[in-house]
């Protein structure tokens, strides 16, 4: 089962819910930190990193000497990736999608394909949990073909929980497709209700079965629980305000190692999704 | 006409809220929202929205099932495995590449462009305001984070403000990336926790990458003091300026709760007195006169 933990608005504790979610219930699970722009799972699983990989994406490298300037690869290019400049071909790296498009209708065939670094990959353990992220290159925009790489470290043996990154545009829907059950977190405010809507909307669309955590639930209004029930997003989980879970968060810390009870909440928490799940 | 972009890495961490506070405090500003993924500045502006513009961009793939001979080129050609073995596109795989209608036989290929969102160009009760909505499961933030700012600074101008104010979003991925170029400087809005020192680190590099100044204040400082510290460390040692700590205050909460700004909400409150030293620092480093 692959269950993806989104939340529309950032901060609301996806990683909180799914690192503790993971450590609770040990073994033959694994967790993708797909939030590869600002992963941070690893600071609180600390796992023990045994795989370090570099991502690329091909991106067009021009042989002039073959080049007849006939213009086509940036007729092809919708991206304005590549651009016949007087007497040269100038590809900009950065802006490739790489959809190879522009050595597929080069008549000379002067285009061949190098490697732009998209980040890196690591893969780790701890005890028997097992944990794989991407890092985004810093000045890299692109962050969806990285997200779908560490997606392919998903195991069918194993139970997957996905941290995705916030928002409810391209890379949060890279990390939520294909998923068996979405958990949203969010907070009782106005901004975590607007980002709710905008992410159940997101869920929608995919037509995932999904379920909801409410952190800080006594701050803010009840507008998010009204919402929950209008749409009938059932709220799994409630965590009150508690300036003990603040700060044991703010160290890496675990709560479900940390604080006694919640464990069993947690656990408690897989059960209901379990079962709507299936 | 400055620029203040106002960024975190870690969502969450009060960008929103500071940037609404300070909205209160000076006058001769338009406000931008660029977080158009998860746009929540317009729940405290409340905008009277005077232009409505449809935001379009990119292209997706429509297969003409009436002139497809179902050849396989495009299946052969697409790289992200959009196209389904009964020649349906699947719109969230498609990138809008264009190899596919390019090199249909047939063509049988559309490729009509993408609605993916919307701008607007609002009154408010402190003043002009920018701002946008990206459509669900929608590509392209970056494209509509430039043209909003553009769109603001062109506001500014007009108008003969002395600066523009703008909510950038999290992380630091293309639409982050729109939001720098151009501002004269970025406000990093960080909070003392492993997660928001480990991000605030990638949003100052990403800064840094593209030479734009930094500045940093830590939120809700005296949740963890050491981890505070920590990152003013780190900022200092980047040549980063440090401008201010806001304490842990529940009236931000209690003011977003009310539509209001916390400076509105309860100018007395600790919150607030923290907002206004604050923006006196970035007033001050901007060149702008306050009053």
């Amino acid at each position: 089962m692959i269950i993806s933990i989104a939340s529309g608005k950032g901060g609301t504790g996806k990683t909180t819910v799914a690192t503790n979610l993971a450590v609770s219930l040990g073994s033959d699970v694994q967790v993708l930190d797909c939030d590869v722009e600002e992963p941070n799972a690893h600071l609180f699983i600390q796992p023990v990193i045994e795989e370090v990989k570099t991502i690329t994406t091909p991106v067009p490298e021009v042989d002039m000497d073959k080049c007849s300037l006939c213009g086509k690869c940036g007729e092809i290019c919708q991206f304005k990736a590549i651009v016949v400049l007087g007497k040269t071909v100038l590809p900009f790296h950065e802006l490739c999608h790489s959809c190879g498009g522009c050595m597929e209708v080069c008549p000379e065939k002067a285009i061949t394909e190098t490697d732009r670094e998209l980040g890196i990959i690591e893969k780790g353990h701890r005890n028997g949990l097992e944990f794989v992220h991407g890092k985004l290159r810093i000045g890299e925009a692109m962050s969806p073909p990285l997200i779908k790489k560490v997606r392919e470290y998903t195991r069918p043996d194993m139970l997957t929980i996905i941290d995705a990154p916030p928002g409810t545009s391209c890379p949060v829907i890279a990390s939520m497709k294909d998923a068996d059950f979405i958990l949203l977190v969010t907070e009782p405010t106005p901004f975590g209700l607007h980002d709710l809507k905008l992410a159940v909307g997101a869920v929608n669309i995919l037509g995932i079965p999904c379920g909801l955590v409410i952190n800080r639930s006594d701050i803010g209004d009840d507008q998010v629980k009204q919402y929950a029930k209008e749409k009938d997003v059932p709220v799994l989980m409630e965590i009150p305000f508690d300036r003990r879970i603040a700060e044991v968060y703010s160290r890496g810390e675990m709560i479900v190692e940390a604080m006694p009870g919640w464990k069993e909440s947690f656990l408690e928490l897989y059960n209901s999704i379990e079962k709507i799940a299936e | 006409m400055k620029e203040i972009v106002i960024i975190s890495g870690k969502g969450g961490t009060g960008k929103t809220s500071i940037i609404a506070a300070f909205a209160s405090l000076f006058e001769n500003k338009v406000l931008c929202d660029a977080d158009v993924d998860a746009a929540d500045l317009h729940l405290i502006m409340e905008p009277d929205i005077k232009e409505r513009h449809d935001f379009q961009s990119g292209r997706t793939a429509l297969i003409n099932r009436d002139k497809c001979v179902e050849c396989g080129l495009c299946r052969d050609l697409c790289r992200w495995d959009a196209i389904s073995e009964d020649f349906v596109v699947d719109s969230i795989e498609c990138e809008g590449c264009g190899v596919c209608w390019y090199f249909c036989p047939e063509k049988a290929i559309e490729s009509p462009l993408n609605t993916c969102g919307e701008w607007y160009l609002s009154d408010t009760r402190f003043g002009p305001m920018a701002h946008a909505r990206l459509d669900i499961a929608e590509e392209n933030s970056g494209k509509l984070v430039s043209l909003i700012r553009q769109e603001g600074k062109k506001l500014a101008e007009e108008k003969n403000m002395d600066l523009l104010l703008t909510d950038g979003p999290p992380g630091i991925g293309c639409p982050v990336i729109a939001s720098l170029g151009g501002a004269a400087a970025v406000l990093i809005v960080s909070e003392p926790t492993v997660s928001g020192r480990h991000d605030m680190q990638r949003v100052a590099q990403l800064a840094a990458f593209f030479k734009i100044p930094a500045m940093l204040c830590v939120n809700k400082f005296d949740l963890n003091p050491d981890e505070g510290e920590a990152i003013e460390a780190f900022a200092k040692e980047k040549n980063i300026d440090v401008i201010g700590r806001v304490p842990f205050d529940p009236t931000f909460t209690k003011a977003m709760v009310q539509g209001k700004t916390i400076v509105e909400f309860d100018e007395h409150s600790k919150g607030c007195d923290a907002v206004k030293s604050i923006w006196k620092n970035l007033a001050q480093s901007l060149g702008i006169l306050t009053n």
